[in-house]
């Protein structure tokens, strides 16, 4: 294969890989755009959301589309307890006590799901067809054009929640001054529920997706996403929802190349160069305006 | 002798006592082997645990990559033992030195950042040194160091032990203590009253890097492999956990922290997914209880009992 044919597959591959990241690094950038929480429990999130995909279409024998509601709603759910009975105790203490919650969580979430589901990897069924597409010498599989197409409506859909409903202006108002927002009549408590809910059941899908993708899901596999997907929020500017997707489809690209053309155990070091990169030449982001801290 | 003087005299007989205590259980046997390689392990720790306790107790920056620094250690000291036959004490302190200086070289870019960003950056910069050494040939690459030679003991481990504390308890008593404290109670403020907060925050990275990278050579010599999979980011976390449960900001915590971390995870050594969940609850009800740590800002020493002990001593 020549030099930039190579280059356009590894951009294809790199695209989808980018949209899981992009899809879990939306709620990250959401949460902390609201609470101003690393919430470092997402990543683990993203993993039970695979697990009851997973388990929705061995046990339940549903298809795909099901399967992928199915979790979005029951990690939904688990979001928005996690956040009622470990975050919100501590809304009013400092920063770096929540964080250390959130590792805590993080642990939580990872050790008991080994109890529960057992530590070793799990195939995930094959939900579609495996069909591959030839244009000209590159090879596009039926797996990625479901994650773009998936990926592709759900941004649609976020877009309408966030720009046109009254709870997607509650959230902006909330994200932009939490206090003035209470102020002005927004349910501050209602509104980062909702905010854990969308954000845990878009890692939801991105686990489904990963479980289809990759065929392989174990309860540590939150684990490097979940920082990868930081990584990306970060790139973009976090707390700025578009910047999370193209922070994610840029991380992805980024990683397929180094992967594709140096060594795929760099790939990891890559993510981890890019952001310490960003925070060093522009912690504020791709996206984001730089804001000077007040005594 | 002023009374600090005298607390010191003390605490060092204390730990002779201790460890000539422990050592003779060893050679009786009544301390088997499981035991022996789990106190040592506990003393390593601790080293961990106090040099981590200095940068995020102390000084107040949230360090992740503490197992990262372990790491240079490690190999820095197996490389020269093993293939060149430097003494064990000067292939510790090069490792120690190696890893004071790679945490020089990260601090200066890094500690600009502050919170969980920092968090995350030193977290990303631990991975990146473990990728690394996965990735030089010479060094075993993913398989790992062979053939090291098994020079740690119980001695090494404790006096090496008793030096950190005595280091890191002067260090934090001195005026450079009381400025890294400054910024972890208020950087801005303590920078308007004139601390050079860049110097002490590095100053903290570099000398808790240089412990963690000797307690890594005492580590590596413990075994007879050591590989990169030893220093991933969740070993971070565990020293991260001692810190956290023992007191951020106590010595006398991390003492605690270490000690009882090591201690569950040997005793629950087979059930490994128990051990995870009891930290992490442990963890999240800390936080929403006592978030200070057990024992908090305080010393063992400054408390009321040993106080009176120590006055009734003196007026004897």
């Amino acid at each position: 294969m020549e030099l930039s044919q190579q280059l356009l597959q590894q951009l294809i591959n790199g695209i989808s890989l980018g949209s899981i990241y992009a899809l879990i690094a939306l709620g990250y950038t959401m949460i902390y755009g609201i609470i101003k929480l690393i919430n470092f429990a997402h990543g683990d999130i993203y993993m039970v959301g695979a697990y009851v995909g997973f388990f929705a279409i061995t046990q339940a024998q549903v298809s795909i589309l099901p399967a992928l509601l199915i979790s979005m709603v029951v990690t939904g759910l688990l979001g928005m307890l996690v956040e009622k009975l470990a975050y919100k105790p501590l809304r009013h203490a400092p920063r770096i006590s929540i964080l250390i919650t959130a590792i805590g969580v993080s642990f939580f979430l990872e050790y008991a799901s080994m109890y529960f589901v057992s530590p070793t990897p799990r195939t995930f069924p094959e939900v579609i067809d495996n069909v591959a597409f030839h244009v000209g010498d590159l090879v596009i599989n039926g797996q990625q054009l479901l994650i773009l197409g998936i990926t592709v409506v759900l941004m649609a859909i976020l877009t309408y929640i966030v720009q046109k409903t009254k709870l997607g202006k509650a959230m902006r108002a909330a994200s932009f001054d939490t206090e003035t927002a209470q102020l002005m009549g927004v349910n501050a408590d209602q509104v980062i529920s909702f905010t854990f809910v969308i954000g845990s059941s878009l890692a939801a899908v991105a686990g489904v997706l990963v479980g289809v993708y990759y065929n392989s899901i174990d309860p540590l596999m939150g684990i490097m996403p979940g920082l990868k997907a930081f990584v990306a929020a970060v790139l973009g500017g976090i707390g700025i929802l578009p910047g999370a997707v193209v922070g994610g489809l840029v991380l992805g690209v980024i990683e397929a190349l180094v992967s594709g053309f140096i060594s795929s155990t760099f790939r990891d070091a890559a993510a981890f160069a890019i952001l310490i990169l960003v925070l060093l030449f522009k912690p504020s982001g791709l996206f984001g305006k730089n804001t000077n801290e007040k005594v | 002798m002023n009374l600090l003087r005298r607390n010191d005299l003390i605490m060092l007989a204390f730990g002779i006592v201790v460890f000539a205590v422990l050592q003779g259980l060893m050679e009786e046997g009544i301390i088997g082997s499981f035991w022996k390689l789990n106190l040592m392990l506990i003393g390593i720790n601790i080293i961990m645990s106090v040099s981590l306790n200095l940068i995020n107790g102390y000084t107040g920056q949230f360090s992740l990559g503490h197992a990262g620094f372990m790491a240079v250690g490690a190999y820095v000291g197996v490389v020269l033992t093993t293939n060149f036959h430097v003494p064990f004490l000067g292939a510790l302190l090069a490792g120690g030195a190696a890893a004071g200086f790679l945490g020089f070289l990260i601090g200066l870019p890094t500690l600009r950042l502050r919170g969980d960003y920092l968090a995350i950056a030193t977290l990303g910069l631990g991975e990146i040194i473990r990728i690394v050494i996965m990735n030089i040939e010479y060094v075993g690459g993913a398989a790992g160091f062979r053939n090291i030679p098994h020079y740690t003991n119980f001695a090494w481990v404790f006096f090496i032990m008793l030096f950190t504390l005595f280091f890191i308890k002067n260090f934090v008593n001195s005026s450079h203590g009381r400025a890294c404290i400054a910024i972890r109670e208020n950087e801005i403020a303590a920078e308007a009253m004139g601390v050079n907060t860049t110097k002490y925050k590095i100053m903290a990275f570099t000398i808790g890097a240089a412990f963690a990278g000797i307690a890594g050579g005492l580590f590596a010599h413990n075994y007879y492999i050591i590989s990169p999979a030893s220093f991933t980011f969740m070993q971070s976390f565990i020293f991260l956990i001692m810190v956290v449960l023992g007191g951020l900001g106590s010595i006398t915590g991390g003492i605690a922290g270490a000690f009882f971390v090591t201690f569950i995870s040997a005793a629950l050594a087979n059930w490994p997914e128990y051990r995870m969940i009891i930290f992490a609850l442990l963890l999240i009800l800390l936080m929403f209880y006592r978030p200070q740590g057990l024992f908090g800002y305080v010393e063992i020493t400054n408390m009321g009992i040993f106080r009176k002990i120590l006055k009734r001593g003196g007026t004897a």
